[in-house]
């Protein structure tokens, strides 16, 4: 076949077309000459006459560069696949920019699968944290125009003695009604308390969790019942006899299938019956954020329920909460105004009449004040508002982190297509075209990385409540996802992407095409304008993963102290028996023996090793104080000191050593002498550290009253009495037998290395015997405890979760960054081996750069560090925010980490075959 | 030969409707319109390849280069959507003036 493109060629020369174009042309009409030809030929025209034929149709009156010189000059734009002409718009190649994007990220699993994980992760974290904060904090009530919603507070009150109930004893029942009966300035309020009532009649409890509402509770914020009515006025009036129940949603189709026939049924409340008058809708769970209830009963059933120990009518019982709806066009300040003005009348009218002089003055300058309450009231929220936004710092400083890396990999990966978006755009496709298909592609990790951050949110948001909920406090939150979390989401993967995929693509495609080629792989082109933003990435990865891994130390050591702090009692094997024995009907009198014989029967149990009768359960929660002064080292001396009334054996079932002097004893009755057993805390403060033994303090009982006198018997260790956390009180223990007001609530502790089942069944059976009335809740101390420890664990689990999380993603953007460093400077290496330089050599040039990059970086962290640390100090326990033991295991971890991974591209270049490399043009 | 103003005004048609069913290369093209016109119309190279160019140009066809099974490639042209309405119009222009023209001269079935 003779060459007619040479043929072409030449003709076309005069034309000086673009070389591309030129080429294109010459194949094409080449072609149709050759088919010519062999046409030809197959005919029967001999060879030469053929060959003559097809040139002269090249030569027909210059046709061809006349015809050509109009049409060909201007290079043309072929219509590569995906990359074509711009116009058409967006929306005209949006199908074939998605398939391709979708091909292009199938063909590099690694990256695709590193990117889209960095994303979700980071997504999910924060999402599902910032889920809990939106649950916690700011959503609305589920009630009609939350906006509306103010509580009422005392704005100067600064502390009162008496009994509290509940999780917000804000008022006493007495103030409540001066203020419903004398407020002007809203148009509805309301008043409750949460509480739990026993479901059973008898033996073990069954508790149900409860709320006391006021007439216009349900009323006032505008929630209309699901079934049956809801309490009104006329339910809740003095002295109310018999009453209806309100059940919740839940509640209803729980016990009862939902059934309509529910409403009319009755229910055994602590004993008492009630009818079930009303359901409140699905959805409303109450004032509380964070908490919810099955049964509602009117505030005036109080007093039958609770029985002796009402508060309905103490004006030191401090137990209700109070919410109102402001007046059209009223705000809170105004609503404030009015309810000072009518404050003094108030308080003047309900002071508590034990209330000492000094005490009493207090209280009658408090003033009323109104607060917004949209968001509900929650004491889930002080709990743990503070933590959650630090783990929402935390979970954001990871996202970054893994955004650093999404960059790092899209810089990577534009180099490496450096080559191809030349050939294409020396092909003639459009700049616009090539970045709207290289944004396709960061928009679609974008799209399938906050999709899966979402879905992970979910789960990890159940995990989170989980955590929280302990068996004291279900936590009931409504985290399902609302606008704002997919909105802050969508903006983060958005965000992300856009940004980290545009500046590459930018770059990639502004660079002169034959300059890319001609570079070769390497891609050298800005590299080091590239190389350098890269570089900072880094170093910002290692700085941020520093702090990260220094909070996680910090709180992982903090909650290992508290859980080995020295409680001063034993921790383990310890059961709480707590029994409830109202309903036998023993006379006072009577009290203290039969708790004494319920403290002797659990303790003739085989396999128990000793029990005590005591009236509040370390760590509960629970406490007793008082105001005691001594005069014994001559000085007056005054502290608030907490109490406990425990039978004997308390210490040696708690394990608390005694020091000095003697236990409470069964001779201590109400007959003899009162005398207490205090801890070391109280010599010290109370005794100035004379020996207490036959020393007195005497206890403060209230205006009119005499106050009581304590004669010391015994030191015992110092122990903590509520919380882990706190510092050392004075405590003074006083005998079971010399109670002067038994109630009829006896919880016992019991020590014993029985299997938890088998030592609760016999409690159980030992109980019934006796009376099968007699109520029975079990607590294991232990876990009561480790229930307290709840926010700690939190903090330490999650943040050691993302410090890990955050150092294996710096490592992987170490690698990469180090392995591209290595392959840009094979040619370097390749000459350097070639001159002489060993394996070490290379090896320590190419750690070098890692090396510098990890100290600024650890610098740079460290400072960091010490700065955020700061806003931990009060969540931390036993440990400073300074520590340098826990800055130095950061460092150490991160350093090991990052130059393990800076090592082995290290070692791959270093085993380089120096000829190969130079063989790189 | 056909006089070559006549040739010029329905070259873009016959083009247009040969691409019309199927995507074609240049070599297939005349050869079709050879066969075709049995012999009347020719198109060489120098004539046919600038046609094709200047079509391509103004949008009514897609040059693409294409390479099928055990075959070298090949610039294979097919009608756009643009280029089919051209074609109608064209098409549509031409039977009238071929029909406007019988009825002038007494042409008939020619």
């Amino acid at each position: 076949m003779p060459e007619f493109r040479d043929e072409v060629k030449g003709r076309l020369a005069p034309l000086q077309l673009e070389a591309t174009r030129e080429a294109a042309i010459v194949e094409e009409l080449g072609q149709h000459l050759e088919d010519r030809y062999a046409d030809l030929k197959a005919r029967g025209t001999p060879e030469q006459q053929a060959y003559a034929a097809v040139l002269a149709e090249l030569d027909e009156r210059d046709l061809l560069a006349d015809g050509l010189r109009r049409v060909a000059r201007q290079p043309r734009f072929e219509p590569v696949p995906a990359g074509g002409p711009w116009y058409g718009g967006l929306a005209a190649h949006f199908g074939q920019d998605l398939r391709y994007a979708l091909r292009s990220l199938r063909l590099s699993p690694s990256f695709a699968a590193v990117a889209i994980l960095s994303l979700a992760l980071g997504i999910g974290a924060n999402t599902a944290i910032f889920q809990l904060l939106n649950a916690v904090r700011l959503r609305s009530l589920p009630v009609r125009n939350p906006e509306e919603l103010v509580y009422l507070k005392p704005s100067n009150s600064h502390g009162r003695s008496g009994n509290f109930r509940g999780s917000f004893p804000i008022f006493t029942n007495p103030i409540w009604e001066q203020i419903r009966d004398h407020q002007q300035a809203l148009s509805a309020i309301a008043a409750w308390n949460s509480t739990s009532f026993n479901l059973a009649t008898g033996g073990r409890v069954r508790i149900a969790k409860g709320i006391y509402v006021s007439g216009d509770f349900f009323n006032t914020l505008g929630v209309l019942p699901a079934a049956g009515r809801l309490i009104s006025s006329a339910d809740d009036t003095k002295g109310c006899g018999s009453w209806g129940a309100v059940i919740s949603f839940p509640f209803w189709q729980r016990e009862y299938g939902g059934n309509a026939s529910a409403v009319g049924r009755n229910l055994t409340l602590d004993g008492h019956p009630a009818e079930i008058i009303g359901v409140t809708p699905s959805g409303f769970y109450g004032t509380e954020v964070g908490k919810s209830f099955d049964i509602a009963l009117p505030i005036c059933s109080e007093a039958l329920i609770d029985g002796e120990y009402k508060v309905l009518d103490r004006r030191d019982g401090w137990w209700l909460a109070v919410v109102g709806r402001l007046k059209p066009g009223w705000t809170a300040a105004k609503a404030t105004g009015q309810l000072e003005s009518i404050s003094p009348g108030i308080f003047q009218a309900t002071v508590p009449a034990r209330y000492k002089e000094k005490e009493a003055k207090e209280f009658l300058a408090w003033k009323l004040a109104a607060y917004p309450a949209s968001v509900g009231l929650s004491d889930l929220r002080e709990e743990y508002e503070q933590p959650l936004w630090m783990l929402l710092a935390i979970a954001g400083t990871v996202l970054l982190i893994a955004c650093a890396n999404l960059a790092n990999l899209m810089f990577a990966r534009a180099n490496a297509r450096e080559r191809e978006i030349a050939v294409r755009l020396a092909l003639g496709a459009s700049r616009t075209r090539l970045l709207q298909q290289l944004m396709m592609e960061s928009l679609l990790i974008a799209a399938i990385g906050a999709s899966a951050g979402v879905l992970l949110a979910q789960v990890l948001t159940r995990i989170l409540v989980s955590f929280l909920t302990t068996r004291g406090g279900q936590v009931s939150l409504d985290v399902a996802v609302d606008w704002r979390v997919l909105g802050f989401s969508g903006l983060v993967a958005v965000i992300t992407c856009l940004f980290f995929g545009l500046m590459p693509a930018l770059r990639a495609t502004a660079t002169p095409p034959i300059v890319a080629m001609k570079a070769g792989a390497r891609g050298a082109i800005g590299g080091r304008e590239r190389l350098g933003l890269r570089r900072v990435l880094v170093v910002a990865q290692v700085a941020l993963s520093m702090v990260l891994l220094v909070g996680a130390f910090l709180f992982v050591r903090s909650f290992q102290k508290l859980i080995r702090v020295d409680a001063g009692f034993r921790k383990t094997g310890i059961l709480v028996a707590d029994l409830d024995f109202t309903q036998l009907n023993i006379p006072v009198e009577m009290r203290n023996s039969f708790k004494q014989q319920l403290a002797d029967r659990m303790l003739s149990l085989p396999g128990v090793e000793s029990a005590a009768a005591v009236n509040i359960v370390p760590v509960s929660g629970n406490g007793w104080n008082d105001s005691v002064h001594t005069n014994a080292s001559g000085e007056e001396l005054q502290e608030v000191a907490w109490f406990n009334r425990v039978s004997p054996e308390f210490f040696k079932t708690m394990d608390t050593p005694i020091l000095r002097g003697r236990d409470v004893s069964r001779s201590d009755t109400l007959n003899s002498p009162p005398v207490a057993v205090i801890n070391e805390t109280f010599v010290r403060k109370l005794f100035k550290d004379k020996d207490p033994l036959g020393q007195t303090f005497k206890v403060d009982e209230g205006a009119g009253k005499p106050e009581s006198v304590y004669q010391v018997v015994g030191v015992v260790k110092d122990t903590k009495y509520q919380s882990l956390r706190e510092n050392l009180s004075p405590i003074a223990f006083v005998p079971r037998g010399q109670d002067k007001q038994p109630d009829t609530d006896c919880p016992i502790v019991i020590r014993s290395d029985l299997p938890l089942d088998s030592l609760t069944t016999a409690v159980e059976h030992a109980v019934a015997e006796i009376n099968p009335s007699i109520l029975i809740q079990f607590t294991v101390l232990k876990t009561q405890i480790r229930d307290t420890l709840v926010r700690e664990r939190l903090m330490a689990s999650l943040s050691g979760f993302f410090g890990v999380l955050a150092a294996v993603l710096t490592t992987i953007g170490l690698y990469g960054l180090i392995s591209y460093m290595a392959v840009r400077r094979r040619n370097e290496i390749g000459i350097r081996m070639a001159l002489g330089a060993d394996r070490i050599r290379v090896l320590k040039l190419v750690m070098r750069e890692a090396v510098e990059l990890l100290g600024i970086g650890l610098v740079a962290g460290a400072a960091l560090s010490w700065w955020v640390s700061r806003t931990a100090r009060s969540m931390l326990f036993g440990v400073k925010n300074t520590d340098p033991t826990i800055f130095g295991s950061a460092i150490a971890l991160l350093a090991i980490v990052a130059i393990m991974a800076s090592f082995l591209p290290a070692q791959k270049a270093s085993h380089l075959d120096p000829l190969e490399a130079l063989r790189e043009e | 030969m056909l006089d070559r103003e006549l040739k010029k005004g329905s070259a873009e048609l016959m083009i247009l409707s040969l691409v019309q069913d199927r995507a074609r290369h240049g070599y297939e093209i005349s050869k079709i319109i050879e066969t075709r016109s049995r012999g009347t119309l020719r198109f060489n190279v120098a004539s046919l390849y600038p046609l094709l160019y200047r079509l391509e140009d103004r949008g009514w066809i897609q040059g693409r280069w294409t390479e099928k099974a055990g075959q070298r490639r090949r610039r294979y042209y097919k009608l756009t959507a643009a280029g089919r309405k051209v074609l109608r119009a064209q098409r549509h222009t031409w039977q009238s003036f071929v029909a406007a023209m019988s009825r002038i001269t007494g042409l008939e079935n020619a």
